[in-house]
């Protein structure tokens, strides 16, 4: 009988022992990180906020093309603090506060840049870069064509 | 027909050989925990003025052997096998090591239990009249296990209450058939365990029953119970697979293990001040804990007998991925001053 | 700078942030489960309109969260489907989602360059 392995069953043992295994680990302080995240989460909003502000008055941008080097500038920011070793210190309090904004995509990038560095500038730095980012990058794009390939096709 | 066999997987070598001497080192972080004074170097720096984390390893790893070697006014030339492991693929600080040490090398692999399996190889090496001295070593380095098992070292992620930290630094023992020093008298072989914990960052609890099968096992098999000696440790189970261990012990076996019982991990940091997690973990917590503390401890006659339970998961970094479970082992090996 | 856009974006981004928190907390997912799920709802959101109107509404709360890097990619392959049909949909999809991934790539290679990983 074909079946997938990842849905073996857990044996009487196991059912017990992980049932045990449940009680006795505490769960994480979940008020805690919530309350964290979402203050992370919204100064840093309001930090990509001030640099879009900044862009439109200096570069004479619009609303939505100030955007873009906001979000690179945060971009930058993620990365420098992660070369600087700060942004894991950080991040151990905001979690998701600093992971879900673009500033945890630059620390993935960049973490995984800096961690390879040993194995050379091609295999290393240059290969294992999108090592924990590429996830993200491959389902927005696989996302995007579906979406554009039913616009195209039913909306257009 | 075996004649050193006692009970299932227990062994008790005719001349219980010796460790005449070991050789300890740990890095920075280690070298602020309460077992400072009983390491032999504390590196300032996890490079160790080398050009990466591995080479590090390697560099620690030389280091606890030298420094074994020395004590013992013995040269690698007299050393018959160097049995070594670690945690790196391909197990490369063992290997590199051995490349400067210039011992026949038998390369073994218990992920965190291999202080224990190299004690329990060199016991039969030695008792089975194969070698006059074998060095068992092995090694473990905090930022060069995260970069294989885990993640980057400055990617920026929480950890769960039941992380535990992995441990840099390297011991090595000198195990022969006379000398002074405390000697090996009985030793358990585990078999490997699994009781569904897919987590691989809850490695305390993936341990934990192969443990306390051990344990059981050898208090079984040798009809010693937990009050026939002055301390248990297990190597790495940290804080939640130390109360799973006894309760299983209790459950499984009927044995009280909360009276002498402690695990390497916990006792090698200040929990209150170090921010370990549920405690250290990796081949060097075993080995540094033992070869450095609790070794003085028993040549300073506060220790008469100890059980060594070191333990080790057997996942590698893609079979979680695979959706497998995490299979554990332990061996015991039972220390005393005779 | 209107005060407002500002209350609003620390309101949105930090709901955002914290939704993600909440997932990773209370299921087994990984924050790459969770960072690829933003993404992919952001894109969804964006097809059906609905994500532009949201960084209308709170500016970079919106924009920052990575669930704008979907919205981006939707954007650009719709926009340029609209000119070339389907083939639009390969060709416009990284128009203005480059800006992000060009940085992350120059800014990571050049820190990685320059600084070396702490342990």
């Amino acid at each position: 009988m074909a079946r997938d392995p990842k849905k073996k069953p857990l044996t009487v043992d196991q059912k017990r022992y992980t049932e045990m295994v449940r009680d006795l680990v505490p769960r994480p302080p979940y008020l805690r990180n919530a309350a964290l995240a979402y203050l992370f989460g919204g100064l840093v909003a309001v930090i990509g906020q001030f640099f879009t502000d900044i862009y439109k008055i200096t570069l004479n941008m619009s609303d939505k093309d100030a955007g873009n080097p906001a979000v690179a500038t945060m971009i930058f920011i993620g990365a420098l603090l992660t070369g600087l070793g700060v942004f894991d210190k950080i991040a151990r309090y905001a979690g998701a506060g600093l992971a879900v904004p673009v500033t945890g995509f630059a620390n993935s990038v960049t973490a995984s840049a800096l961690e390879f560095k040993k194995e050379g500038l091609v295999f290393g730095v240059g290969s294992k870069m999108f090592m924990l980012a590429g996830s993200v990058i491959t389902f927005g794009v696989v996302t995007a064509f579906f979406v554009g390939l039913i616009y195209a096709l039913f909306v257009f | 027909m075996s004649t050193k066999k006692i009970g299932k997987q227990t062994y008790q070598p005719d001349n219980p050989p010796v460790l005449i001497s070991t050789g300890t080192v740990v890095g920075p972080f280690e070298g602020q925990g309460p077992l400072k004074d009983y390491f032999d170097h504390i590196y300032t720096d996890l490079t160790a003025g080398e050009r990466s984390f591995e080479a590090a390893e390697k560099e620690m790893l030389l280091n606890a052997c030298f420094t074994c070697l020395n004590k013992a006014n013995v040269t690698p030339q007299d050393v018959d096998f160097f049995l070594a492991g670690d945690l790196l693929n391909q197990t490369i600080s063992s290997g590199f090591s051995a490349l400067e040490l210039r011992i026949p090398y038998l390369g073994i692999y218990g992920a965190c239990s291999t202080s224990a399996e190299g004690l329990c190889l060199a016991t039969m090496l030695v008792d089975g009249g194969f070698a006059s001295y074998v060095l068992a070593a092995t090694s473990s380095h905090n930022a060069s296990a995260e970069r294989q098992y885990r993640y980057p070292t400055e990617y920026g992620f929480h950890r769960k209450p039941q992380v535990q930290w992995t441990v840099t630094g390297a011991g090595a023992a000198l195990v022969t058939p006379d000398g002074e020093g405390p000697r090996i008298t009985r030793f358990t072989v585990g078999k490997v365990h699994d009781l569904g914990i897919k987590d691989p960052l809850n490695l305390g609890a993936a341990m934990a029953p192969a443990a306390a099968d051990t344990i059981v096992r050898h208090f079984a098999d040798t009809g010693h119970g937990p009050d026939y000696f002055d301390l248990i440790v297990t190597g790495d189970l940290g804080k939640f697979g130390y109360q799973l261990t006894v309760k299983m012990a209790e459950s499984n076996g009927g044995f009280d293990l909360t009276k002498n019982y402690k695990d390497c991990g916990l006792i090698l940091y200040d929990t209150g001040t170090q921010d370990v997690h549920a405690g250290g973990s990796g081949c060097a917590s075993s080995a540094v804990v033992t070869y450095g503390y609790l070794y003085k401890k028993m040549m300073e006659g506060e220790l008469k007998r100890i059980l060594l339970v070191a333990t080790g998961a057997l996942h590698s970094p893609v079979s979680c991925y695979q959706g497998n479970g995490i299979p554990g082992i332990a061996h015991a090996v039972c220390i005393e001053m005779i | 700078m209107e005060w407002q856009t500002y209350i609003f974006a620390f309101l949105v981004g930090g709901a955002i942030t914290m939704l993600g928190q909440l997932i990773l907390d209370f299921t087994n997912f990984t924050p790459g489960h969770v960072l690829s799920g933003f993404v992919v709802a952001g894109g969804i959101l964006s097809g059906l309109g609905l994500y532009e109107k949201l960084i209308e509404f709170a500016g970079a709360g919106a924009t920052m969260p990575i669930s704008s890097f979907g919205n981006a990619l939707v954007q650009g392959a719709i926009s340029e489907a609209e000119r070339s049909g389907v083939i639009g949909v390969l060709t416009g999809m990284f128009e203005l989602t480059s800006t992000g991934i060009t940085a992350a790539i120059v800014f990571g290679f050049l820190i990685a360059v320059i600084f070396n990983p702490k342990g």
